[in-house]
């Protein structure tokens, strides 16, 4: 079943076309890989599913029901969350702090509860605590809980921002570029983790990625994008030979050579 | 200052800032005239702030000196008093303004509008003022009134606020303070023009007499009174902002302040959070206006230009942007420049000429050059202190309170789904 669907999305920044006509069914936990070169609109594509920016045409279904037009929030609430290219954490508060924030939507403390302190209020928070320090153990870094996210080493702020999206308890998670700048052992690292994701958290995942070893060896699905059209789809094996693939990541000849 | 210095530095021993309490309480009390043993009573919670010991005890020491000791020993001195109260009111007003700026991270230039609302509210229902558009001759209403209206105050303002914020939220940055800076004149040539058709504000002539509070048929129109108002309202204000800090609201307008667009993925909505920050910081304005009205008696648009909106903003950056003792700081710090420091040196100057000392030109008179000083001093927070006097910090969490919690038991929000295959953990 398929529990995300984009429909013929396109989107226009003045006369540049970001994404033309694009259209991806994501099966429910599965890991899905959207590839492509250097402003190909991987990345635009992502921004119109989680709500940062609007679709000029097309249409975006979750679980059947329409979520386009809605606000980034919204969506998030509706169980899409993301991590960013270059990560993006609330620097100068705690590792623990910033997972809590990724429950923001599941507490319910309004301004009043908080002013006098409510026994609720202050029952929510204890297990909102609770559960980003479990989070926190479970990406395997409740060592630095107290530390501030801006002062992390890089490896850690990714396997943070991976715990901070998972607070806000989804069903899909979209990753954009997990591996980057990482050296080979923490990409195997990073690869096992989100195998693990999907496996034991029955997530959907979706991934932006360059790092080829780590597409072709996680992903079940590959949608492969190019001047913001989709040029091709299908499995790993599909996608090593397909040849408008070939030629949009090395030119015309190499593809003619192969 | 150097940092090592400053990390190694472990807080002020007990006894040190016990014996500077007595000095400068015994001080005051002999030699009543002295400013500088009453500037040093106040610094003394500064002193007491950094002590190495409990909290509690801390607490219990600010506590003492704010409610017994200068009252006790400068109570009768009503310049102190005045200025203490002023203080106060400074204090508060930037505790507010440390919501919108310090947590929220809105760069709000027309903070001083929502002090105004506050302030005319009181004013315009107090005196026969409000006569004027409200049938039946109901007004002045006495003093008792004071203390029904610090709530309705408080709401008014958070209402304009609200009004406020709803169009001038959606931009953000350097317009926004741009925006704001023009919503607050407005707010302020509105009042001062609010005389015809119908004579709401009675425009450039201000309103007065406002009635003092009144308390069990005690009217409490002296600086006396107002010091303990005032102390009052703080501590509230004080509580709130540390409840919100650390809360759920608390961390959304941080989380706004440090990334918007990370913010809105975690489920954040930006305009209902930066409203509420908006609304917040405005309703301690509008206390804090309300309090001020009944102090001063009467009030004019006059009192709340762009210059206070400034004032203010530098308190609270100078302290320490989003750090609750650092706002206090800078406000006591900033006011006490403005009201006294400047003043003092200058009455010097004017005696050490009246005795043919020195021959000081009048241009060179130091209360002219509050807006240097403040400058000057601004340079220099930016360039050594770049977060404030003190900066802010978050609370580190207690992880074996969280560990031995009741609800660390089970597996919460999305691991749940772990307990259900007793899967090991990831390598």
């Amino acid at each position: 079943m398929a529990i995300l669907e984009a429909v013929g999305l396109t989107k226009r920044f003045g006369g540049l076309v970001a994404n033309q006509d694009v259209s991806i069914k994501i099966e429910k936990g599965s890991i899905t890989a959207v590839i492509g070169p250097n402003g190909a609109g991987k990345t635009t594509f992502f921004n119109m599913i989680t709500g940062f920016y609007e679709p000029d045409e097309g249409e975006i279904m979750l679980g059947g029901k329409s979520i386009k037009g809605l606000r980034p929030d919204q969506i998030a609430t509706r169980g899409i969350t993301r991590t960013f290219q270059n990560i993006r954490l609330f620097k100068q508060m705690t590792a623990l702090e910033n997972v809590m924030v990724g429950t923001h939507s599941r507490l319910s403390a309004g301004l009043l509860g908080i002013l006098f302190h409510t026994k609720r209020v202050r029952e929510e928070e204890e297990k909102a605590r609770v559960e980003a320090y479990q989070l926190l153990e479970y990406v395997g870094i409740e060592h630095i809980a107290n530390e501030a996210a801006g002062s992390l080493p890089y490896g850690l702020q990714r396997r943070l921002e991976i715990a901070r999206a998972l607070a806000t308890n989804p069903q899909i998670i979209l990753l954009d570029e997990p591996a980057a700048g990482m050296n080979p052992r923490e990409t195997v690292e990073m690869t096992d983790f989100i195998r693990l994701l999907k496996k034991e958290l029955d997530l959907t995942i979706i991934l932006i990625e360059h790092d080829m070893k780590l597409v072709m060896g996680l992903s079940e699905y590959i949608h492969v994008l190019d001047y913001g059209r989709k040029i091709a789809e299908g499995s790993p094996e599909q996608i090593r030979n397909n040849p408008n693939v070939i030629e949009a990541y090395l030119g015309k000849s190499a593809s003619e050579v192969s | 200052m150097a940092n090592l210095a400053w990390k190694s530095f472990k807080g002020i021993p007990l006894y040190v800032t016990l014996i500077w309490i007595a000095l400068f309480a015994s001080l005051l009390h002999f030699l009543d005239k002295s400013v500088l043993s009453f500037l040093g009573i106040l610094s003394s919670i500064v002193l007491i702030y950094f002590t190495n010991t409990s909290k509690a005890i801390k607490l219990a020491i600010g506590a003492l000196v704010l409610i017994v000791i200068i009252p006790l020993v400068a109570g009768e001195n009503r310049y102190y008093m005045e200025v203490a109260s002023q203080v106060g009111i400074y204090v508060a007003m930037a505790l507010g303004l440390n919501i919108v700026v310090g947590f929220a991270g809105l760069l709000d230039l027309g903070y001083v509008a929502f002090f105004a609302a506050g302030a005319y509210a009181y004013a315009i229902f107090s005196t026969s003022q409000a006569n004027q558009f409200v049938a039946g001759n109901l007004f002045p209403l006495s003093g008792d009134w004071f203390w029904p209206f610090l709530i309705v105050g408080l709401i008014v303002a958070a209402i304009f606020g609200v009004l406020l914020g709803l169009p001038v939220l959606r931009v953000k940055g350097d317009y926004l303070a741009i925006v704001t800076l023009g919503f607050g004149e407005i707010i302020r040539i509105v009042f001062n023009n609010l005389d015809k058709p119908i004579n709401i504000t009675n425009g450039p002539q201000g309103i007065t007499p406002i009635p003092a509070p009144e308390l069990f048929g005690i009217k409490m129109g002296t600086p006396f009174y107002f010091y303990f108002i005032v102390l009052f309202v703080i501590a509230f204000i004080v509580l709130a902002n540390i409840r919100f800090e650390h809360s759920r609201l608390g961390r959304a307008w941080i989380a706004i302040r440090e990334d918007e667009l990370a913010a809105q993925s975690m489920g954040i909505s930006l305009l209902n959070t930066k409203l509420a920050a908006f609304a917040t910081g405005a309703s301690f304005a509008g206390v804090v206006g309300v309090i001020f009205a009944a102090k001063q008696t009467f009030i004019d648009p006059t009192s709340f230009t762009l210059m206070e909106s400034i004032g203010i903003l530098v308190m609270v950056i100078l302290g320490g942007s989003g750090s609750i003792p650092g706002v206090i700081l800078g406000a006591a710090f900033v006011t006490l420049l403005q009201v006294q420091l400047l003043k003092e040196f200058s009455n010097f100057l004017h005696s050490l000429q009246q005795s043919g000392i020195i021959n000081l030109p009048n241009q060179l008179d130091p209360s002219k050059f509050q807006r240097l000083v403040f400058g000057i001093m601004l340079i220099f927070v930016a360039l050594y202190r770049p977060n404030g006097l003190i900066p802010a910090k978050r609370k580190t969490n207690d992880l074996d309170g969280i560990k031995s919690s009741r609800f660390s038991s089970g597996k919460l929000g999305i691991l749940s789904k772990l307990t259900q295959s007793s899967s090991t953990k990831q390598s």
